[in-house]
């Protein structure tokens, strides 16, 4: 038995209709307007540390004309860049926002199973933001170990935020694993249990696959975060030494002793390489319904996407040790980590040719989303190449910690994610205004961005296999690195103002379209998953109306041959399907 | 409800068997777990849960093996006297005694639950609680009897290596406010049974009593491991 009736649960989603301003924008429990409330603040934050990021590319590109900040600031704005783009804007957009707005949508629930906890999931968010935030206003500022906070410097007097900063980071990171794991319980539950009638799992979008199984992973990895928060934190404020060996610091010995720092990095890894995927899974699995639609063809081998997305996510807890192939590991631990890196691959490239073969004489529309789906899939490849690299321990050892790691993890979680953050904007904001944004403007943002993004990165191979160091204030004179090295600094820096600058004409975009882009309608890219398919634009609170809508089809089903529409909605009956000729034989649907 | 299901298959070739029939099954619209949505979600909380209890206890075999001191002995440290007889592991051994008590008592409360008997069901809920309350009374009891009579502190003590106290007190700590936590859990549930909101409510459904004790079972089941690896080795 396929496909088996249950009882009707309808009654475990009680609709709360909000009445007042503040019930309905702020504590609201609608899980789209969580998601704005999500995206939103992760904007904002994702752009102080895109500031941070100006301010070290202008000390690194002009040392000696435009160096405004100290070495300690340096550290300082490394970390906090790193740090915020990686967690509190990618993770928390991705999951926070898209998550928030497309699930329940796209499965044909009426929010999520318990908006409570989600709206919750919420304001601890902006919390841990906002303690993250305050460490830049105490005396020592914040936590300059870079992103990674190795112990044992993090907390050793002598780097930056030693005192203040590092307390206030670890407090902040572990308010937003709270906060992730209260919206990802509500993700996981709401796809596995509250789907709509018809709505197999093997029916759902490439979207919700991706961002069901990276919650999982964040679920499962985020864990190992918040115990090193803790035992880093009882490290720094009660003098324990979990992490710290005994040792000299400034002339002193220090109070620890016995520690292991490589317990550190092993409990960071084991969350820090699923964070990687974390944010990657969410980003293939938009790709993947974004593709399809502006090329107006079925995804190319939906079943294998789907495992593809399950064999990655889980190839994923096995690898975190490819990033401590020079801390000192027994080489057959190396030995192991890197098989499994290099295997983790396979599944990965084929994602990436079932989009090529996707686009493959497709119907394809050059609209801005896909624009950015194409800007994607080179750029995925790109610093996938590169990825292999440095997955090999012996090409590792000489480029591991510099600049051709910064530009390998800048294009493949940095650019690569971004590039699909923007196309899913251009693709959703329609159903989240009723307004299109203005394409002109889009297609300015893409190509600058694409073109601007690679001017900063490629040339960073290139400087790391010249062997400049990564997280360096100033490269000073040392005879390995040639002076051309810092004329292309100088262009790399240029290149990152004029990005920064062009997000302006996207922000302007966003606000200006809101109210004069052009009215949307309900599904302007004949999309056939059920988001495009609510009975308002916007969806109302409930989205669906008095009746939750019935799914008879694959989210696929495009140019189907036969059928007069080159795509059929889901919640379309085989039998209503209008045909133009005989060779209609109802579409992809089941035997995918 | 009565409403027929719609015929939601395209109706292409019959249904298929062998493995992916069985991921037919397991995704079929609607629901993979016929259970309701708070015990499911209370299931992936438990497991993101065991990540975090498995990353302390392996952190501390980690920290026990790199340390450069020796390590105290368990049995001495945590040994009680009776009239000038150290008893090895005494109190533990009641501690673990009364957490599993409670999961007896618990598993019967969510016994009495599906056959809606209120009464029982609030009173041994209530048991449950009260035993957890004395779990934890027991373990201030220890924790006060090892910083004030052994001197030993989250930095270091008398008797070895310093990560004996910063591991004891992290992960009993950690374990301990899941303890209170469930102790809060549990009255908060029992009062709910007792005052019928569950009948108001939830038209009379008592799972909410069996989702609370899948967390208390959770919680003794990790003492044990903790008891195993920390007092015992
Ligand atoms: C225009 C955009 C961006 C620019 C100009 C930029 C620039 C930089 C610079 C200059 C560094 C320091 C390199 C060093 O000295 O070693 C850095 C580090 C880093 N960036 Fe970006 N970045 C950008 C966007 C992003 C994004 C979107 C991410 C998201 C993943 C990201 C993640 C990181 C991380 C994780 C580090 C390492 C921090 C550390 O070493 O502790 N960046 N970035
Ligand atoms: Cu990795």
């Amino acid at each position: 038995m396929a496909y088996v009736a249950i009882a009707d649960r309808d009654h475990e989603q009680p609709m709360h209709e909000p009445r007042s301003f503040v019930t309905k924008y702020i504590w609201s429990q609608d899980h789209k307007v969580i998601a704005i409330q999500y995206s939103l603040t992760a904007i904002a934050i994702g752009l102080v540390a895109l500031v941070l990021s100006l301010a070290m590319r202008l000390q690194l590109g002009f040392p000696d004309t435009l160096s405004f900040i100290t070495p300690d600031q340096y550290y300082q704005a490394i970390t906090l860049h790193g740090m915020i783009m990686v967690i509190y804007l990618l993770t928390a957009i991705l999951l926070g926002g898209f998550g928030n707005y497309l699930i329940p949508l796209m499965i044909g629930a009426r929010d999520m199973v318990f908006p409570y906890m989600n709206m919750l999931s919420y304001w601890v968010y902006l919390l841990s933001v906002l303690v993250l935030c305050s460490s830049f206003f105490i005396t020592g500022g914040p936590t300059g170990a870079g992103w990674t906070l190795y112990p044992p410097q993090v907390i050793l007097p002598g780097t930056p935020g030693s005192d203040g900063g590092i307390v206030l980071m670890l407090l902040s990171l572990v308010l937003f694993i709270v906060a992730f794991t209260m919206g990802g319980l509500n993700y996981v539950t709401t796809v596995l249990q509250a789907r709509c009638r018809g709505m197999t799992m093997m029916r759902m979008p490439l979207s919700v696959w991706g961002i069901f199984v990276a919650t999982i992973l964040g679920l499962l990895a985020f864990p190992a975060l918040l115990v090193a928060c803790i035992m880093l934190l009882l490290d720094s404020v009660l003098g324990t030494s979990f992490f710290m060996p005994a040792l000299l610091s400034m002339g002193e010995v220090s109070e620890h002793t016995g520690g292991s720092p490589i317990l550190f990095q092993h409990l960071f890894w084991f969350f820090g390489h699923p964070e990687v995927y974390i944010v990657a899974l969410p980003a293939f699995g938009i790709i993947s319904d974004l593709v399809s639609v502006h090329a107006r063809k079925n995804i190319f081998g939906y079943r294998m996407m789907v495992w593809a997305i399950l064999i990655i996510g889980g190839i994923s807890f096995i690898v975190w040790a490819h990033h401590m192939y020079v801390s000192g590991m027994n080489p057959y631990f190396s030995f192991f980590f890197a098989t499994t890196t290099l295997i983790i691959a396979i599944p990965t490239a084929l994602k990436v040719y079932n989009w090529v073969l996707t686009l493959w004489r497709g119907d394809i529309h050059m609209t801005v989303p896909m624009l950015f789906v194409i800007g994607f899939i080179f750029t995925f490849i790109n610093g996938g190449i590169t990825g292999l690299f440095l997955g090999n321990v012996v090409v590792d050892m000489p480029l591991s910690d510099t600049y051709f790691v910064v530009g390998h993890f800048h294009m493949v979680m940095g650019v690569s994610p971004i590039l699909v953050i923007f196309g899913a904007i251009y693709h959703w904001y329609p159903k989240i205004t009723g307004r299109m944004l203005n394409d002109r403007l889009g297609r300015i943002h893409f190509w600058a961005t694409l073109f601007g993004t690679y001017a900063i990165y490629l040339p960073m191979h290139y400087l790391g296999i010249l062997g400049l160091p990564r997280r360096y204030y100033t490269m000073g004179d040392t005879s390995f690195i040639p002076d051309s090295a810092q004329v292309m600094n100088a262009g790399i820096s240029v290149a990152a103002l004029f990005v920064s600058l062009v997000q302006l004409i996207f922000l302007f975009n966003l606000f200006w379209s809101r109210t004069h882009g052009k009215p949307s309608g309900s599904n302007p890219w004949k999309a056939t998953t059920l988001e495009w398919q609510t009975p308002q634009t916007p969806p109302k609170h409930g989205n669906w109306g008095p009746d939750l809508p019935l799914v008879y089809r694959w989210a696929y089903d495009y140019s189907v041959p036969g059928a007069a529409q080159d795509y059929i909605p889901q919640t379309m009956a085989p039998e209503d399907v209008p045909t133009s000729d005989a060779s209609y034989h109802g579409g992809e649907g089941e035997h995918s | 409800m009565t409403e027929e299901t719609p015929a939601i298959s395209t109706g292409i070739g019959a249904d298929p068997s062998g493995l992916k029939g069985v991921v037919t099954d397991w995704s079929h619209d609607r629901q993979a777990f016929q259970v309701p949505w708070g015990k499911a979600m209370m299931w992936i909380f438990l497991l993101s849960d065991t990540f975090i209890f498995s990353c302390f206890l392996l952190s501390y075999m980690n920290v026990r093996m790199t340390t450069t001191v020796a390590w105290p002995n368990p049995s001495e440290v945590f040994a009680l006297s009776f009239g000038g007889q150290p008893i090895p592991l005494i109190l533990i051994a009641i501690m673990t005694f009364v957490l599993i008590t409670s999961s007896g008592t618990m598993a019967l409360a969510v016994n009495y639950g599906y056959r809606k008997d209120k009464k029982k069901t609030v009173l041994l809920m209530l048991a449950t609680a009260a035993l957890g309350a004395t779990f934890v009374g027991m373990q201030a009891f220890e924790w006060t009897k090892l910083i004030v009579d052994e001197g030993v502190r989250p930095w270091g003590n008398p008797m070895g290596a310093a990560q004996f106290g910063s591991s004891f007190f992290m992960i009993t700590g950690f374990h301990g406010l899941h303890v209170t936590a469930g102790v809060i859990y549990l009255i908060v549930t029992a009062t709910r049974v007792g005052t019928g909101y569950y009948d108001r409510h939830r038209g009379g459904n008592y799972e909410m009593v069996e989702i609370t004790g899948l967390y208390w079972h959770f919680v003794d089941l990790v003492w044990v491991f903790i008891f195993a690896f920390f007092y015992l080795w």
